[in-house]
């Protein structure tokens, strides 16, 4: 007969037991890693940009001058940079609508019906984009929508060119073609960030119960009314995560609108260059405070709409 | 008196599976209507032919005579109450009720009136700013029968509607539902793997097996008089005798059964086996008696000797209870 209590096998038994003993313990071994990355590494350095923008830079010697000013936010408010930021706010607004309505049909497919293989193929389809090189992306698609590209290629084919001639027409897109026009910058950023929108969407479809939707129609609504009524307030937070992926890449990008569009200066771009060449961090600092203080605005925005109430 | 639903041979076949096969029903109107039958075997299918998220693979349904084979669901005067009540969990309780009348165009002030009668009828007043998150299983089923009421339907659907609610709760809610039925003189069909469920409280129904209608008609003609041996098995606890002990308890060679509180325990008898089992119900016991490779039970009412286990003994009845069934 053997006792009540069984013979500790090892050190492994032991630890367990002071875990079961003490639970704190075994949080606090796996919460301090992430918490001391997170708190020093993650928090620590945006609080040394944050300090960096109240700094300014003499404009003589090009030195950052390390004592308390607004002067440098007050510079984000000078017309040229002003423009900047409208136009990559702008920018990400349209990105993340157009990404939202591309994405939606896509994720409620394969929420409500993709089984099996299909599945597979979905996220197959939405991943694979993301495993080859961004660079080599956005350079194809400066290809493709170049003057001698095949877009214009097919439009003359199809005698459609009009349809391109008359997007670049419009004021404030004209240009030579699709590849200098910030429509071709504007169409690389939904084809980047677009599997950004349709995941975390196609996840929050994927909860809505399908007895929800039949108890909307048996109680009289229509398909766009239990569109408007009950799937696109449970897929809010879904959308809303999307958008946050789609706004604050936009938001934050340099690279796309160097390659395609017309060079026209983009928050990131600013960023790049102020810090680079020009050596202003101050200035850069305070450019790069500007996405995290629109995406707080955004936040707080849905979340009195009611965008997180499904939650 | 008129029929609110009707089958006509219906069929919903899933490819190879015939979910409902052939079904011919007729549901009165203003009757209590259960549709009782294992998992699988077409109850549910057919509760969702009625709503239309199922379409008939064959034959015609019609609801208060008119034929609805080609009426989407959000057109067909019935609604129903779902087996996980799938209120909506953004929404709070007034406005989960509201729903139906929100879609309609119902202005906001005489809907959400009409939500906190609802409300009030299924006893939930003052719940309507909750939402179902922060309601008890309990209070989500009233909230999704006052939903599923406020559009006042020519038929409710009742799908499994208690099966989530534990038993002290299950019974409240069954005389509830009865009374309610009774006061708003609405046709109820209700779908439940419950025998007791089904029996308590149904006008009459149907028991189903493997698509097919096994019997139908009211709960008293069901428990007494089984059409075969699979509903006198599912609809309680009777003892199926086969032909050859049906012949030497004194019928014909016959399928048979035979309820337990209608046997009574002898010393001696034509037919006599070894008890294998007691078990202790409260007001009565349940003895179980080896005859010729059947099990037999008797309900033996409490206060009467019962013998122990292992010992012999004999049963006899009056042979007005013995049921003879179709099939060999």
């Amino acid at each position: 007969m053997s006792g009540a209590i069984l013979p500790a096998r090892g050190p492994g038994d032991r630890l367990t037991a002071l875990f079961w003993r003490r639970p704190w313990v075994l949080l606090l071994l796996l919460v301090s890693p992430p918490l001391l990355w997170l708190g020093v590494v993650y928090l620590g350095s945006l609080a040394a940009l944050l300090l960096q923008s109240f700094y300014s830079i003499d404009e003589f010697s090009g030195v950052v001058k390390e004592e308390f000013t607004l002067k440098t936010y007050a510079e984000l408010f000078r017309a040229q940079n002003l423009d900047i930021i409208t136009r990559t706010v702008l920018m990400a607004a349209a990105v993340t609508l157009a990404s939202a309505a591309l994405a939606f049909p896509i994720a409620y497919f394969a929420a409500r019906y993709a089984k099996g293989p299909w599945k597979a193929a979905f996220y197959l389809g939405v991943m694979l984009p993301l495993w080859s090189s961004y660079l080599v992306k956005v350079y194809a698609w400066k290809l493709i929508l170049a003057k001698e590209g095949i877009l214009t290629w097919a439009a003359e084919r199809t005698h459609t060119s009009w349809i391109i001639d008359g997007i670049l027409s419009v004021p404030g897109l004209e240009s030579s073609s699709l590849s200098t026009s910030p429509v071709g910058t504007f169409a690389v950023f939904v084809y980047v960030w677009l599997p950004y929108m349709i995941l975390p969407m196609q996840a929050a479809l994927e909860r809505v119960p399908v007895s929800m939707l039949e108890a909307s129609a048996d109680l009289g609504a229509t398909r766009a009314q239990t569109f408007r009524s009950v799937v696109l307030p449970l897929a809010m937070p879904g959308v809303i995560a999307g958008s946050i992926f789609t706004f604050s890449l936009t938001l934050g990008d340099y690279i796309i609108p160097q390659i395609v569009g017309n060079s026209a200066n983009f928050i990131g771009m600013a960023v790049y260059q102020l810090q680079g060449t020009a050596g202003n961090i101050p200035l850069a600092a305070a450019f790069a405070v500007v996405p995290i203080l629109i995406m707080l605005a955004y936040l707080t925005a849905a979340k009195r709409a009611g965008a997180f109430d499904a939650l | 008196m008129t029929a609110a639903v009707e089958f006509l041979n219906v069929s919903r076949h899933f490819g190879a599976v015939k979910a409902v096969d052939g079904v011919d029903l007729t549901i009165a109107e203003g009757s209590f209507f259960a549709m009782l039958g294992p998992s699988g075997s077409g109850k549910t299918t057919c509760l969702r032919l009625i709503s239309g998220f199922e379409q008939p693979t064959g034959g015609a349904i019609r609801i208060f005579g008119e034929d609805v084979s080609t009426t989407p669901p959000h057109l067909r005067a019935v609604n129903t109450v779902f087996q996980d009540y799938a209120l909506f969990p953004h929404l709070n309780v007034r406005d989960n009720v509201a729903y139906g009348l929100m879609v309609k165009g119902m202005a906001r002030a005489p809907r959400y009136a009409k939500a906190e009668e609802m409300l009030a009828l299924v006893h939930l007043e003052g719940y309507g700013d909750r939402k179902p998150a922060q309601l008890s299983g309990g209070q989500r089923q009233r909230v999704a029968l006052a939903r599923a009421l406020v559009n006042e339907p020519r038929v409710l659907l009742l799908d499994e509607p208690l099966g989530a609610l534990d038993l002290k709760l299950r019974e409240a809610m069954q005389d509830e539902l009865k009374a309610l039925q009774v006061k708003l003189g609405l046709t109820f069909v209700f779908v439940t793997h419950d025998q007791h469920e089904a029996l308590s409280m149904a006008d009459s129904l149907a028991v189903f097996n493997e698509g097919k209608i096994a019997q139908i008609g009211t709960p008293q003609e069901i428990y007494d008089r089984p059409a075969s041996r699979f509903v006198a098995d599912f609809v309680g606890s009777s003892n199926v005798l086969p032909p050859a002990l049906t012949q030497a308890l004194g019928g014909p060679a016959r399928w048979s059964s035979l309820r337990p509180e209608t046997v009574r325990l002898a010393v001696t008898g034509p037919v006599s086996g070894p008890v294998t089992a007691l078990r202790y119900l409260g007001a009565a016991t349940r003895v179980v008696i080896r005859v010729a490779e059947t099990e037999v039970a008797a309900l033996v009412p409490a206060g009467q000797p019962l013998p122990a286990e292992g010992e012999t003994r004999s049963i006899a009845f009056d042979p007005s209870a013995l049921h003879l069934m179709e099939g060999a």
